[in-house]
């Protein structure tokens, strides 16, 4: 069952020299009880589609395309109906989260005020709970979040953002700054989110593959602001038939290979520039087997396997 | 090549010096010639900060270092610099934003190498090819212009016009695309086998280390946990935190393991004096570890680990 | 143009900013008005200089009738002793934007010389300077001025712009040191360190050149704290002993009772300048701010 469905979404930035086209034509679903994965390289876009569920700040603005959550278009909401869903609905552990969390207020207010914004009072039991989930001892609720450590903080932030159940939790790279061994923990700790039912859904955003491929269901790899391929996490590793996937995937050092006996190749050449994107296949440039068609068309939609799309010419179905 | 010798570095805290941060801690180990040795640990480790120390861009407050036999500090600024290079992990912040690139260049000249300047600007050029760049989408340009990658490898350029013999690379690919990394990486195997350059690869990554480097040296707050053959370290490791570090790192071949419940547990890491340092997080402790010196001791050939248990259960 | 102006990020957005534009246009007035002032004077004049009145021009000459209201032959009329108030007012507005560029531009480079050299070397030297500046901190200026300027028998404009900018650096100092603390810890730094370049270099080459905008506020603030001490001095009777200015005026307007006689053209404008000049000068700062700081500006 889909909870969102996105539909031929376009998300630009205005700037002085003309719009960067940071998501252009983006097409998924959020199904029910999935961690759906997206990833790209920086500049994709992957950020930018996420924040404009929840916080659309200038100069990002909506150009185009729907998001139906609940029978209801997001993109056409106010400001004071969108932050009704926030938390509710739709609720999201920002990138920096470690520096989320206002500096003046104790979290035990930060947690109020909340609550109190979506005319709720605070059940402290639940908190506390919840605190301990994350490996947080309730002795936080009274503290300021510079007395906590990052990684505490971070954690406090995930105790925030799901504490009203939201049907779809977004993750954006919240595993980046951390080192290998915490990485694991915040992970294992999103999932037992999942278990307990407290969220529905997820959304996990990062540029780490092997990391996504501990914990998601389906992934979406995202080019230059455009899906290039959509499908089972498993099948899109193993399988992958995009090539930008493949070549991506080919380039990982993986613990498996060294360079002395097996050279890995990085892709030619980089991400087209946003302010004027290249016609047709925005990976064109960088393609090994592009054909001309790829430079004049934009790729169509094209099914490769159960429940897995790729958009390129050079694919068969 | 370098070889350091139970090197301390202390950040003084307040204003007499009176706290300190012990960054590193005690640390020996050696960098042959034309070997890479990755540097791997956590953030905390000490390993930027021993990367730092080789650099003279600070002072150590015990130990030595030594490039060539020589100790360091004896070395003119000059003389030093020709020889031992860095490259550090943020390639927009190694560049000056309001100068255009040729600047690192031009100081090169001017304060290390004193070339007439059409050869010195031949060879400029023959270092960018010899990095897989074209001279004209480097020279002339604003460091806007160009993507992290670019950045990175005109930086190993400017250490090839040196003609360093040693360079160290502090977490120079942590923040390129992935598309992009595997191709600095490549750069630095292809000029140990191509010129026989040293290079200590600094990183949190270890797949990365794992595969570019000859020599691995893992530090755990301050300390080395274990060390040597990469091969050996990677695929026979002995110290718990360098098993707990490779059984976390995620890769595309294998699903993570749920984690030990006492890997979940963080100790109070700063107030424990004395013994193991990885005892509060350790799942195998034991009382004898309290009362272990931290040093190094064999395990096999080229290959040492700083655990009282190993061989043991 | 326009055009040419997009591609320059922060040129735009300065000249596109209101407060910048508004206040730079206040002061662009004001200076053209010093510049012109004794020229416009001789037009105001020209009845005293055509009936050979030499001294007419010297803004000290008892040349009208004490008290007199605006006119057309006074413009801002007279003050108790017939000097001519336009004339004192355009002199008085040359000292104190004298004393805003000397004062505030010695003020700005002790600063950032201290600044600079302070976090850059850090260990002991920027101890002794951190010592050094605190203590100027904490000393109230005021107290100092007072004494030097009553030690000096006379005093022109020149003496009390350099007493005013040999005060006026320590917090200049301060934030510059920071400033430089979090640019030397940046790569480009460190690049230039393991290329042997000279540290004077660093500093001035290197570290420097990224905090001209900021240099270039920390300029204007100090040129209208400068213009604020001296009209304090001047206030309490240690402004020059020779020659006038802005501050000078107001104290002896106040002195020979202005206000109760009614002389508003005596008080108001050069107040009225002091005021608009030092608010023009923070409004031009904060339109700077905004155009330097990507974070403040408005699409």
């Amino acid at each position: 069952m889909d909870i969102l469905k996105v539909d031929d979404l376009k998300v630009y930035y205005k700037t002085l020299r003309g719009s960067v086209k940071a998501i252009d034509g983006v097409t998924f679903t959020i199904r029910k009880g999935e961690v759906l994965g997206i990833a790209g390289e920086s500049g994709c876009g992957k950020s930018t589609l996420v924040n404009f569920f929840v916080l659309p700040k200038e100069p990002m603005y909506h150009a185009g395309g729907s998001v139906i959550l609940e029978d209801k278009d997001i993109t056409k909401l106010s400001k004071d109906e969108l932050r009704k869903i926030r938390y509710e609905k739709i609720s999201i552990i920002p990138q920096y989260s470690m520096d989320a969390l206002s500096p003046t207020k104790k979290i035990r207010v930060i947690i109020r005020d909340i609550m109190r914004e979506h005319g709720r009072h605070v059940d402290y039991r639940l908190v506390e709970e919840r605190l301990e989930m994350v490996n947080l001892s309730k002795r936080v609720l009274d503290m300021y979040p510079v007395e906590l450590s990052g990684g505490m903080r971070q954690r406090a932030t995930m105790v925030v953002s799901t504490l009203l159940n939201p049907k779809i939790l977004i993750a954006d790279e919240i595993t980046s700054a951390l080192d290998v061994s915490t990485q694991k923990f915040v992970i294992e700790m999103l999932m037992g989110f999942m278990e307990k039912k407290i969220v529905d859904s997820m959304v996990f955003i990062t540029h780490d593959l092997s990391i996504l491929y501990q914990i998601a269901t389906r992934v979406m790899i995202l080019y230059a602001g455009k899906v290039v391929e959509i499908g089972p996490m498993e099948e899109v590793i193993k399988r992958p038939v995009h090539p930008y996937t493949k070549a991506l995937l080919y380039s990982l050092p993986e613990m498996n290979v060294r360079f002395k006996e097996k050279r890995l190749e990085g892709i030619p050449g980089h991400p087209p520039h946003l302010l004027n994107p290249p016609r047709g296949c925005r990976f064109h440039d960088r393609c090994p087997i592009a054909k001309n068609r790829c430079e004049e068309e934009e790729p169509p939609m094209i099914k490769v396997g159960e429940d897995h799309y790729v958009y390129c010419w050079e694919v068969k179905a | 090549m370098i070889k350091i010798e139970n090197l301390t570095k202390i950040y003084s805290t307040g204003v007499v010096g009176r706290g300190g941060i012990v960054a590193v801690d005690d640390v020996s180990f050696e960098i042959k010639t034309g070997e890479i040795v990755s540097l791997v640990g956590e953030s905390g480790s000490g390993k930027t900060t021993i990367g730092k120390l080789i650099l003279r861009l600070i002072k150590p407050t015990k130990g030595k270092i030594y490039f060539a036999g020589r100790e360091i500090s004896r070395y003119k600024p000059l003389e030093y610099y020709r020889n031992v290079q860095g490259v550090f992990q943020d390639p927009f912040s190694s560049f000056n934003p309001i100068y255009k690139v040729d600047r690192i260049f031009e100081n090169v000249n001017r304060y290390l190498l004193n070339l007439p300047k059409s050869e010195f600007w031949g060879k400029v050029e023959e270092s960018l090819k010899s990095v897989g760049l074209n001279p004209r989408d480097v020279l002339g340009k604003y460091p806007h212009q160009m993507s992290g990658g670019q950045l990175q490898r005109t930086l190993i350029a400017r250490a090839l016009v040196i003609g360093a013999k040693f360079l160290v690379a502090d977490e120079i690919i942590s923040m390129l695309d992935a598309s992009t990394r595997v191709d600095v990486l490549n750069i630095l195997g292809d000029l140990r086998d191509s010129m026989g350059l040293s290079i200590l690869f600094v990183t949190h990554d270890l797949s990365l280390g794992y595969y570019i480097s000859d020599t691995t040296v893992i530090m755990y707050r301050g300390s080395i946990v274990e060390m040597g053959d990469t091969e050996k370290v990677f695929k026979n490791p002995v110290h718990p935190y360098t098993k707990m570090l490779l059984e976390s790192v995620p890769t595309l071949d294998r699903k993570w393991k749920p984690s030990e419940e006492i890997f979940k547990v963080e100790g109070d890491v700063t107030s424990f004096k004395g013994g193991c340092k990885y005892y509060s997080r350790c799942p195998f402790r034991k009382d004898v570890c309290r009362e272990f010196d931290g040093k190094l001791s064999e395990v096999e050939e080229n290959h040492w680990a700083a655990c009282i248990l190993f061989g043991g259960d | 143009m326009k055009e040419w102006l997009k591609k320059h990020d922060t040129l735009y957005f300065m000249l596109t900013n209101k407060r910048f534009v508004g206040g730079m246009i206040f002061i662009l007035s004001m200076v053209t008005l010093a510049i012109l002032g004794p020229w416009l004077a001789k037009i105001e004049l020209r009845w005293y200089l055509e009936n050979g009145v030499k001294e007419a021009l010297d803004p000290t000459a008892n040349i009208g009738i004490p008290y007199s209201p605006p006119s057309s032959q006074h413009w801002l009329g007279t003050n108790s002793f017939g000097q001519d108030v336009f004339l004192q007012l355009v002199y008085g507005l040359r000292s104190s934007l004298l004393i805003g560029i000397i004062g505030g531009g010695l003020a700005t480079f002790i600063g950032l010389v201290v600044g600079f050299v302070s976090g850059y070397s850090g260990g002991m030297i920027d101890e002794l300077l951190m010592m050094l500046t605190n203590i100027m901190l904490v000393i109230p200026t005021m107290a100092v001025l007072i004494i030097i300027a009553a030690y000096l028998p006379y005093r022109g404009v020149m003496i009390e712009s350099v007493i005013i900018g040999f005060t006026g650096w320590p917090w200049t100092a301060r934030a510059v040191r920071s400033e430089t603390l979090s640019l030397k810890s940046r790569g480009f730094v460190h690049l230039a360190r393991i290329s042997a370049v000279k540290p004077m270099r660093i500093i001035f080459g290197e570290i420097a050149p990224n905090m001209l905008s900021y240099v270039f506020m920390v300029f204007i603030l100090q040129f209208g704290g400068s213009i604020l001490a001296a009209v304090g001095l001047d206030f309490i009777g240690l402004g020059p002993t020779r020659g006038t200015s802005l501050g000078l005026m107001l104290q002896q307007a106040v002195l020979w009772n202005a206000i109760q006689l009614g002389m508003w053209w005596w008080i108001i404008p050069p107040g009225a300048i002091i005021t608009a000049l030092v608010a023009a000068l923070y409004t031009v700062n904060t339109g700077l701010d905004e155009a330097f700081n990507p974070k403040l500006r408005e699409m």
